[in-house]
């Protein structure tokens, strides 16, 4: 059997990229590819700890997480068309109307 | 008609007329106030009058009377009723107060005629009778104090009725500013009175102080004695708090003449032989309070001597006159005070009435320098003028000679009297003579210096002015018939009258002091009092009718004594290098730039808005607009929540 440790080692290894990249980078698609990342890195700590618990609560939850990703990722790409519409950037850092 | 319906009844309709008056006073016309504000004074001198009737023919008015109408305050220890007393000295005051009072709104419907703010003037004459009423009928010091701040407002209002005149509203908060000072001690006083016998209520309080063996509790009573002087000095001009009766005369004449002459500032003289059987154990306290008078009495006499503005004389009399009144109390025969008291406020209020008849007919002018033959044109104030000056001089058979006399008799023979006190209210009774008939020579008699202008319009008053004026001088002439003195055969039914007051502290006084000096006739007393007057009166007929060059002369030979007297001894100047100017001073480059606009408004106030603008705008740069700082503070955040729920565990 691959030890529980290998597994949650790739989980944190996936967020942590997931997280850096969604700091790091400045396309707006490479941010919500990053959030994607970061969403499997916790799917794949739940599977993993639902295998080796035996039971099936962590399937479940993954099941939860999946779904609110789609939906997620449908109203975000919504988001960035109307953006795209308006500043004809993919930039992050074009998108800074909102402060004080 | 019961006592307990009567009181009340003798108080209200002051009060209800001057909210008459003040609320809707603005639409009436003349007539109507002035019919208000008479008829609710006339109505209290008539309750005032079938009070004392109903209270004598009962036959029990060697009781007092007093009557609970609600409890006002209670918290504790302290119970204090809304209670009204009447006794005898309670009888005298209120019958005093209430004809003068009423005497004095008639006159002032003549005297303010052409004045402004006629309704103004009346709710505050009304309201301050209504305060002066309750002063005296009430039946513990709280209620009392009440009114003693009442006339204390009314007075204030009423010096600065001409409030656009920088001088009138400048007396009048000279007035309350220095009476405050007295009524702080009034307030220590009564608070002390409440620690040691817990109670403010007269009948109970002076039970129990009257149970009290001689000479016990002496330093307590000494020093709530010498408060509550402090207290009487501040409201009835005494040494060192008379400063604001004189600047008083910025008022209209008739106020002069009521709160300043006749009333309130007898309030302290009320509070003294009121709180008698306190004084009288507190022997030292009293001996306190005669020599005040005595020497009040001397000090505001030679002032007088010199002033030339008519009503300032008139103010200064006052000042030395309720001194004696405090010397009678003083030397333990509180009835003579009281007599002092009634007959002054007759003829004193009368002298203040003419001279308003005079400022009239001269146009507003009271320079006696500039007056002179007036008697011509002003017979009837003349003649009353005349009678009040007499009365005021102690020449006999007029009013001021029985109550002066028995307060000189007393002064000499009393409980605590002394020979100084004696020689010294005599030869104040002789400037009082002097200056009084200087006043009335420069003014009535002699050659006519009046200015051509005044002169054209020198006219006598109407009679709705001089009709009070005659009235008063009646009661100047019999007053004093109330009380023939002893040394011409008669019984003093005055002090007779008054003696249940005052049994007890005479009692108590008895007992420590005997009887003052001995060995001079009363008989000799009066010659001597008669002879000093008389000797006023001659040197100042010859002064100022006769040899009119004389005068100048003095003054000019003794310029150092006359510019000190002229200048009121300069007390006003050393009242304000001492305290007016550095209390100034400290408010206003201390407790105003330093702590008000400095600490208060500059770091408190305008700090806080600082800090908050301060930190805010550090703050504000986390909302930078900028999403991926946003996504850093999220992650920052979640990470330390994790490591805190990890960690604790």
């Amino acid at each position: 059997m691959v030890p529980l440790s290998h597994y949650l080692g790739l989980s944190a290894v996936l967020f942590v990229l997931g997280a850096a990249g969604f700091i790091l980078r400045r396309n707006i698609i490479t941010v919500f590819m990053c959030i994607e990342l970061m969403l499997n890195g916790a799917n794949l700590a739940f599977m993993a700890f639902s295998r080796f618990l035996g039971k099936l609560d962590g399937q479940l939850f993954v099941f939860f997480v999946i779904v609110v990703a789609a939906a997620e990722a449908a109203v975000g790409l919504a988001i960035i068309i109307a953006l795209h519409r308006n500043r004809e950037s993919l930039d992050i850092e074009d998108v800074d109307s909102m402060k004080l | 008609m019961r006592l307990e319906i009567l009181l009340p009844l003798m108080l209200l309709p002051p009060l209800a007329g001057a909210a008459l008056n003040g609320i809707l006073g603005r639409r009436f016309s003349q007539g109507l106030v002035s019919l208000i504000a008479c008829g609710c004074a006339g109505l209290s001198m008539l309750v005032a009058l079938l009070t004392a009737w109903i209270y004598s023919a009962a036959g029990t008015s060697l009781e007092p009377f007093a009557h609970r109408y609600f409890t006002w305050i209670e918290a504790g220890d302290l119970t204090v009723a809304g209670a009204l007393y009447y006794d005898r000295l309670t009888l005298i005051m209120t019958l005093t107060v209430t004809v003068v009072a009423f005497l004095i709104h008639l006159y002032s419907r003549g005297y303010m005629e052409h004045e402004g703010g006629y309704y103004r003037f009346f709710c505050y004459l009304n309201l301050f009778l209504f305060m002066m009423l309750t002063l005296v009928t009430a039946a513990n010091y709280p209620l009392m104090f009440v009114g003693w701040e009442g006339v204390g407002l009314c007075s204030y209002l009423l010096i600065g009725f001409y409030f656009r005149r920088q001088s009138a509203s400048d007396a009048g908060k000279k007035a309350f500013i220095v009476t405050r000072i007295g009524d702080a001690g009034f307030t220590v006083g009564v608070a002390l009175l409440f620690w040691t016998f817990h109670s403010l209520d007269f009948e109970t309080l002076f039970a129990r102080i009257g149970a009290l063996a001689p000479g016990e509790l002496q330093g307590t009573l000494t020093a709530i004695g010498l408060l509550m002087f402090l207290g009487a000095a501040g409201k009835s001009a005494q040494l060192p708090l008379y400063v604001w009766l004189p600047d008083a005369m910025e008022g209209p004449t008739p106020v002069s003449a009521l709160i300043h002459a006749a009333t309130m500032v007898t309030a302290g003289v009320y509070l003294v032989a009121r709180s008698s059987i306190l004084f009288a154990h507190a022997p030292q306290a009293l001996a306190v309070v005669g020599a005040v008078g005595c020497l009040t009495a001397i000090f505001a006499a030679t002032i007088a001597l010199t002033q030339n503005d008519l009503k300032r004389m008139l103010a200064y009399s006052t000042i030395s006159q309720l001194g004696y009144m405090f010397l009678g109390c003083g030397a333990g025969v509180f009835a003579a005070g009281i007599f002092h008291l009634m007959t002054h406020a007759f003829f004193k209020s009368l002298l203040f009435l003419a001279a308003g008849s005079v400022m009239h007919a001269m146009s507003g002018e009271l320079d006696m320098r500039k007056m002179g033959g007036l008697r011509h044109k002003l017979k009837i104030t003349h003649a009353t003028f005349l009678i009040a000056t007499l009365a005021i001089s102690g020449v006999p058979l007029f009013a001021g000679f029985f109550s002066k006399d028995e307060i000189l008799a007393g002064a000499y023979e009393g409980p605590l009297g002394r020979p100084w006190l004696f020689w010294v209210g005599t030869f104040t009774a002789g400037l009082t003579a002097f200056y009084m008939f200087r006043g009335l020579c420069l003014t009535f008699w002699g050659e006519s210096r009046v200015e051509p202008e005044t002169a054209r319009h020198l006219h006598e008053s109407s009679s709705k002015m001089t009709a009070p004026l005659m009235v008063l001088a009646f009661f100047s002439i019999v007053a004093g018939y109330v009380s023939w003195p002893r040394a011409l055969g008669g019984g003093e039914a005055f002090d007779q009258y008054l003696e249940p007051v005052f049994a007890p502290a005479q009692q108590a006084l008895s007992y420590s002091h005997g009887s003052g000096a001995e060995g001079v006739s009363t008989g000799v007393l009066m010659g001597l009092s008669v002879l000093a007057a008389l000797i006023g009166i001659g040197i100042a007929l010859w002064w100022y009718a006769k040899a009119t060059e004389i005068p100048g002369k003095l003054a000019r030979q003794f310029h150092a004594v006359y510019e000190i007297l002229v200048h009121k001894y300069y007390v006003d100047e050393f009242y304000n290098w001492l305290i007016v100017h550095p209390l100034g001073a400290l408010s206003e480059k201390f407790l105003w730039r330093v702590v008000d606009e400095g600490a208060i408004d500059n770091v408190l106030v305008n700090g806080t808005g600082r800090a908050s603008a301060g930190v805010g705008g550090v703050l504000r740069r986390i909302q930078s607009g900028n999403i991926r700082s946003y996504a850093a503070w999220v992650l920052l955040g979640a990470v330390a929540w994790l490591w805190f729920v990890v960690a604790t565990h």
